[in-house]
């Protein structure tokens, strides 16, 4: 690709390729969301979304809405074959129960730690969290894709949580539109720059430490 | 208890008493009981109500027609912010908001359902949202011990039912409705179509007629 994309669309195209064949996977809301457009046609991800169906198709077209048939944003969606229904608590004892390979979601913040905040913010309302706290807490990898910095130029990946958190310890891999991190044995390591992006660039909006270990 | 065949809307809500918990199904209004709500605002005086819903409806609409009249008391859900007039009404301390986890308001509404007293979920551990409950180190993984949600009345939504009250649910509007069946002492269902018994398949009936007391149709 020689056109630069949107930070977003370049995170989601790198994250896409964490995911593999045969996957059970559950996308969040926002940047995950667009992962589906990269994913290669012969590429067989099973998308599971909380509000009860496993094998969520693409968006339908005008003629094939149905108002039963949402996804955990409640827009509407349709069910490949071989898809399946189930009810709310079936739903999340597959997620808490360890059945969901992988869950890929946006954060307010990730701390060195793993630690993940992406519910409320002080001083707003903290009213809902949906499935948030279960997903990142059961799925067996948790993928973050977020911007490394809010549009005020706040850093996100950083030392302490200052926002409420979501769980403890529970992030696998970030995502930004500059690089890949994956926690190890409990600690932040840089594994990949996207593009062309500079490790003097990443340390600018990165406050959490972590050490580097570019692979190729 | 089974009742054979339905009653209207406005008798099935007769049920309903103020200072009543009263379970509604459905993940915002996709599988709500529209009908039995819009009873429920037009034709019962039941005040002082404690609401369990994954969300409290939407401006105006399901719920939000309840929030508007002042009729709710206390909201349990896991996202209130899907309205934000629920919202404003706990900021303002209209209502009082008890917030879960969905995976957790799903198993406590289950638990309820099926006689269990609670449960430790490791979700939520070291939270806002596990404040003031027991925590447990289990395998070395720190839990929460949560209780059990019962109402008095659930109100649920079902595509079809025959007329026992046996259940079938279609796509995601199944979401929390048959659990919602299994956890109160009084359940009315709103059924889409009604038939005769013996024409739903037996394998694909997910709600048994033993949960419902009360058949409404839709329209």
């Amino acid at each position: 690709m020689t056109v630069i994309a949107d930070p977003k669309t370049i995170i989601a195209a790198r994250a896409a390729r964490e995911l593999h064949p045969g996957e059970i996977v559950n996308l969040g809301i926002g940047i995950p969301n667009l992962i589906p457009g990269f994913l290669g046609a012969d590429t067989e991800i099973f998308l599971h979304t909380e509000n009860g169906l496993l094998g969520v198709g693409p968006r339908p077209s005008e003629d094939e809405l149905d108002p039963d048939l949402v996804d955990a944003a409640k827009r509407p969606i349709t069910a490949l074959s071989g898809a399946s229904y189930f009810d709310s608590a079936a739903s999340f004892a597959m997620i808490r129960g360890g059945h969901v390979d992988v869950a890929v979601l946006g954060a307010l913040q990730v701390s060195e730690r793993g630690d993940i905040a992406n519910w409320a913010i002080p001083g707003k309302d903290v009213l809902g969290v949906g499935g948030a706290m279960d997903l990142v807490v059961g799925a067996r990898r948790v993928i973050v894709t977020m911007t490394s910095t809010t549009p005020s130029g706040e850093r996100k990946l950083i030392r302490e949580c200052t926002f409420p958190l979501t769980a403890r310890e529970a992030v696998d891999v970030v995502v930004t539109e500059l690089a890949v991190f994956r926690f190890r044995e409990g600690s932040l390591v840089l594994t990949e720059l996207l593009d062309d992006a500079t490790i003097e660039a990443v340390e600018r909006v990165t406050e959490a430490r972590y050490t580097v270990e570019l692979e190729a | 208890m089974t009742t054979r065949g339905s009653i209207s809307a406005e008798e099935a809500v007769s049920h309903i008493r103020s200072g009543d918990t009263v379970m509604v199904g459905g993940f915002g209004l996709v599988g709500a009981p529209l009908a039995l709500i819009d009873a429920l605002a037009d034709h019962s005086e039941a005040t002082d109500l404690t609401v369990v819903s994954n969300n409290i409806g939407e401006p105006g609409k399901g719920l939000g027609k309840l929030l508007r009249q002042g009729r709710i008391r206390r909201g349990i859900s896991s996202f209130f912010t899907s309205n934000p007039e629920a919202v404003a009404a706990v900021n303002a301390g209209e209502i009082e908001a008890t917030l879960l986890p969905q995976g957790t308001f799903a198993e406590a509404i289950r638990a309820g359902g099926a006689g269990i007293g609670g449960f430790f979920t490791p979700v939520a551990a070291g939270t806002l949202l596990a404040e003031g409950k027991e925590e447990r180190l289990i395998d070395g993984v720190p839990h929460v011990l949560e209780g059990p949600l019962h109402a008095d009345v659930s109100l649920v939504f079902a595509a079809r039912a025959d007329e026992l009250g046996n259940l079938w649910y279609r796509h995601t509007a199944r979401n929390f409705n048959p659990l919602m069946a299994t956890a109160a002492r009084t359940t009315i269902a709103e059924a889409g179509e009604i038939v005769a018994a013996g024409e739903l398949d037996p394998e694909s009936i997910a709600t048994p007629h033993l949960y419902v007391d009360h058949l409404v149709a839709s329209s």
